[in-house]
């Protein structure tokens, strides 16, 4: 038998003048973990949204099975066994398990409950998932909505699974979770693609590894005995210095103390409960914890954007709490913030560097005219000084690549002369070279005496960047720990919910 | 069969071709059309040409349609820009002309400029009320303002319609449902044999092209069209600027209500208006929100419809056979539009699809 269950051939896609995949080859066999590796913008999604059928190749041929196919949709991709994983995850929050697995499906027009429930116990069984399936999804926690998709697409018959940045959701632990279930399915001669950018998991699930780098095929690499060094190089295109420095300075005094404050979200759910810390001058702080545990809000909430119901947020004994953004800067407050949502918040994505600049500064412009030479000469200089690649100040930033939004956003709020930046994700999405300099930027204003505040989701990074790490979970702080002194594990511990204190006695 | 995908931007040359293509291909699909009711479409051609600009007279009543056209497209355009969706163009039109009329029955004998001057600001302001209702309901409530703004288009036209009929009848018109003309003062002057709303359209032209580039104020409405999120992480007091976009935007509207009342009708009427505040979002668009653009689009706009209701009576073709000859050239420019930013490519049937066995 041919070991091949699928074969891409010469893939191409191009969105506008963008080549996110350029004339792809690469097989994957039955019964392997295969994951692919590229730092963000190398094609790894693109090309896994064409295997499933919601992208369709400008060229190429896609074979399963030793027959060619067209994916037209993600309908056709299941009937071709392939069922896709979103980061994003696609379930109904008001439907119990049960109705999600079965919505969308074909079949006759009545539904034999305890048949059904019978079938998905025994996936359960088999795949050592604990699940109820009459739960509804709200219930669930996250970790364990993901496994309900995995569940719902193995219950489709999918024998290609590809799952989208699974662990970026997940703790240590439950990623340990994640890959036990892997690991049953590929004893089930399953295929698993897996897209990430994280070394350390890639090696340790994997059996052969393909890295992407701008769009195209660099290699498949058999997982044995590989240093992630050669990976990084692959993916990078260049060696490179992985080292991240944590710059000694001598902390100052407090810049910034949040004491206890109350964040609901929009549907008046606990977002921040009870958040109690504090900045030095000097310092960097991070903050750890999975994805939607309450760091947009703690960020929004001391820029002004969230409204807090209770407690104090001082900076420099001043509390902003109840004060919008306008007249926080109207208080002569110099703080800087890097959201997550760079294009979608931080800067006007269709606008071009000028009036992204302009955009800090246009309010400080007396009468009803705008002049844009001060704003232009501010472009002109951050260009230049962190050698930002673009054709000119009069681009618009969306066309530029995420390494230089970044440098805009980060450049422009770092010319304000901040005593405290709040930056949320900062190198997400970047490729190595320009998270570096991210970090060169930040270790240089906390040499100068400024606070910062750097929401991370690379437990490593975080640990060798912060002087300190405050972990958040369920909107909670569980802990806040030198950043030198805590483990992975225990990190990964406290953003499970257990707090500090235990987490540290059971050492 | 087909895909659509996104296509990296056209150089402008090539815009201008494919525009100039979509024109004559609607000429030819409107031909078919032409036949089918019995006519020579070169002859009609001719004749919408010649509808246009047969005359000096007709020149002028071609653009005399342009400025209310421009004037209301860029009204709303102030408001679009914001992703402000004002449909309501039509009612801040009508409620602009009845605050101008107000002023023109009642302070007949004022100075000739002096009344102008206060009809014009007080349509300005009622037009500005008006549009504001939607938008506070919107900042305020999170309401709709697509169907709030239409469904007030209806309540303006009842109670102008409630007016003619009522309690602003002219008593001198042998019972005939009218409100009285305007008196001399009322009415606006003329340049070069053209009422000076056209000189009103090219200021406002600069003035909004201005407010867009030039002022605080359209730098806030930019960036909270594109992203309310950046605008309130910049300081932005959104709701204010909101709520002042769409003044402005209602305001320009209400003025064109002035306009037609005082220079064209010399009095208000219920029909004013005809859908000039719904034609005005097409020139809105066609003119792809870039306010210099909208005197040329409004004025093609217009020869469009000069020419098909010249055609109805040098032809006597009907006024709804007409009107599919104007829809369908709209259609044809606004398909323009697509494929200047869309391409479309054939898929590959040969190759085995869907069920898998």
């Amino acid at each position: 038998m041919n070991e091949k269950v699928v074969e891409l051939k010469g893939i191409t896609k191009v969105f506008g003048t963008v080549r996110a995949s350029d004339n792809i080859t690469v097989s994957f066999n039955y019964g392997e973990v295969h994951s692919l590796l590229g730092e963000n913008g190398a094609g790894k999604s693109t090309l896994m949204n064409i295997l499933c059928g919601i992208y369709q190749p400008d060229s190429g041929e896609i074979i399963i099975r030793g027959e060619r196919a067209i994916v037209r949709s993600p309908r056709d991709a299941i009937s071709h066994g392939v069922g896709m994983i979103h980061q994003h995850l696609k379930l109904v929050e008001d439907h119990t398990v049960l109705e999600n697995m079965i919505a969308g499906q074909k079949g006759s027009f009545f539904i034999r409950k305890s048949k059904l429930e019978a079938e998905i116990r025994a996936l359960c069984d088999h795949y050592d998932i604990q699940v109820d399936p009459n739960t509804k999804i709200k219930d669930l926690s996250i970790a364990e909505k993901q496994r309900v998709e995995i569940l719902k697409v193995l219950y489709r018959g999918a024998r290609i699974l590809i799952l989208d940045e699974p662990t970026a959701v997940l703790t240590p632990q439950e990623t340990q979770n994640l890959f036990k279930i892997i690991k049953k399915m590929r004893e089930d001669n399953c295929t698993i693609l897996i897209i990430t950018h994280k070394l350390d998991e890639v090696l340790e699930i994997s059996d052969r590894i393909t890295v992407l780098r701008k769009g195209k095929y660099i290699d498949t690499l058999i997982n044995e005995n590989l240093e992630p060094r050669t990976l990084t190089d692959k993916m990078v295109g260049k060696s490179t210095n992985l080292e991240i420095v944590r710059e000694e300075v001598k902390p100052g005094d407090n810049i910034l103390e949040v004491s206890k404050i109350v964040v609901y979200n929009h549907e008046n759910a606990h977002a921040l409960f009870d958040v109690s810390f504090s900045v030095k001058k000097g310092e960097i702080l991070g903050v750890a914890g999975v994805a939607g545990s309450g760091q947009k809000e703690l960020c929004e909430a001391i820029a002004g954007l969230q409204r807090v119901t209770e407690g104090s947020i001082r900076f420099n004994g001043e509390d902003l709490v109840g004060k919008t953004p306008r007249k926080i800067i109207d208080m002569g407050i110099s703080m800087s913030f890097v959201p997550e949502d760079r294009l979608g918040m931080g800067l006007v994505s269709s606008m071009d560097i000028t009036d992204n600049v302009l955009l800090k500064e246009y309010n400080r412009q007396h009468g009803v005219f705008l002049s844009r030479k001060e704003a232009k000469k501010q472009a002109l200089d951050l260009v230049d000084k962190l050698s930002i690649d673009t054709p000119s100040v009069d681009t618009a930033v969306r066309l530029l690549s995420g390494g230089n939004i970044q440098k805009v956003l980060l450049g422009r709020e770092i010319e304000t002369q901040p005593e405290l930046i709040i930056t949320a994700y900062p190198v997400r999405g970047l490729d190595v070279g320009s998270a570096h300099k991210v970090y060169d930027l930040l270790n240089v204003q906390k040499q100068k005496g400024v606070g910062v505040i750097f929401v991370g989701e690379d437990l490593d990074v975080l640990r060798a960047f912060c002087d300190r790490i405050m972990v958040l979970c369920n909107g909670k702080v569980t802990g806040i720990v030198d950043a030198d002194k805590v483990s992975r594990e225990d990190l990964g511990y406290m953003m499970a919910g257990r707090h500090m204190d235990e987490v540290m006695a059971d050492v | 069969m087909f895909r659509i995908s996104k296509r990296a931007e056209m150089k402008r040359t090539h815009q201008g071709l494919v525009r100039i293509a979509a024109i004559l291909v609607s000429l030819v699909a409107m031909s078919g059309w032409i036949v089918a009711i019995g006519h020579n479409p070169l002859m009609v051609y001719k004749a919408m040409l010649d509808g246009c600009f047969g005359s000096t007279y007709r020149v002028l009543e071609t653009i005399k349609y342009t400025i209310p056209l421009g004037l209301a497209a860029l009204g709303v355009m102030l408001a679009f820009k914001m992703k402000f969706w004002n449909i309501g163009g039509e009612g801040q039109i009508l409620m602009g002309a009845f605050a101008a009329t107000y002023f023109a029955l009642n302070f007949s004998d004022m100075p000739k400029t002096a009344l102008l001057l206060l009809m014009m600001i007080s349509a300005m302001i009622m037009g500005g009320l008006w549009s504001l209702i939607p938008a506070i309901f919107k900042v305020s409530f999170g309401t709709n303002e697509t169907v709030f703004t239409l469904m007030l288009n209806y309540i303006a036209l009842k109670y102008i319609i409630y007016l003619q009929y009522g309690p602003w009848k002219d008593p001198m018109a042998f019972g005939f449902p009218k409100i009285p003309n305007f008196s001399d003062n009322a009415i606006l002057p003329k340049v070069f044999g053209l009422h000076i709303g056209w000189i009103i359209l090219l200021l406002a032209t600069v003035v909004v092209y201005v407010i867009f580039h030039h002022t605080k104020i359209g730098f806030e409405i930019a960036v909270i069209g594109e992203s309310e999120n950046t605008a309130k992480y910049a300081g932005m007091t959104v709701r204010r600027t909101v709520m002042k976009a769409v003044f402005l935007s209602g305001g320009l509207c209400g003025l064109v209500g002035m306009i037609q009342a005082s220079a064209v009708s010399n009095t208000l009427t219920f029909e004013l208006s005809s859908g000039i505040g719904y034609d005005a979002i097409i020139v809105a668009w066609l003119s792809n929100m870039n306010p210099m653009m909208v005197p040329l689009v409004a004025f093609l706009f217009a020869i469009l419809s000069q020419g098909a209701s010249f055609i109805q009576t040098a032809f006597q073709i009907p006024q709804s056979a007409a009107e599919i000859i104007q829809g369908m050239i709209l259609i044809f420019a606004l398909s323009a539009e697509f494929f200047i930013r869309y391409k479309l490519s054939l898929v590959d049937r040969s190759a085995k699809g869907g069920q898998h066995a």
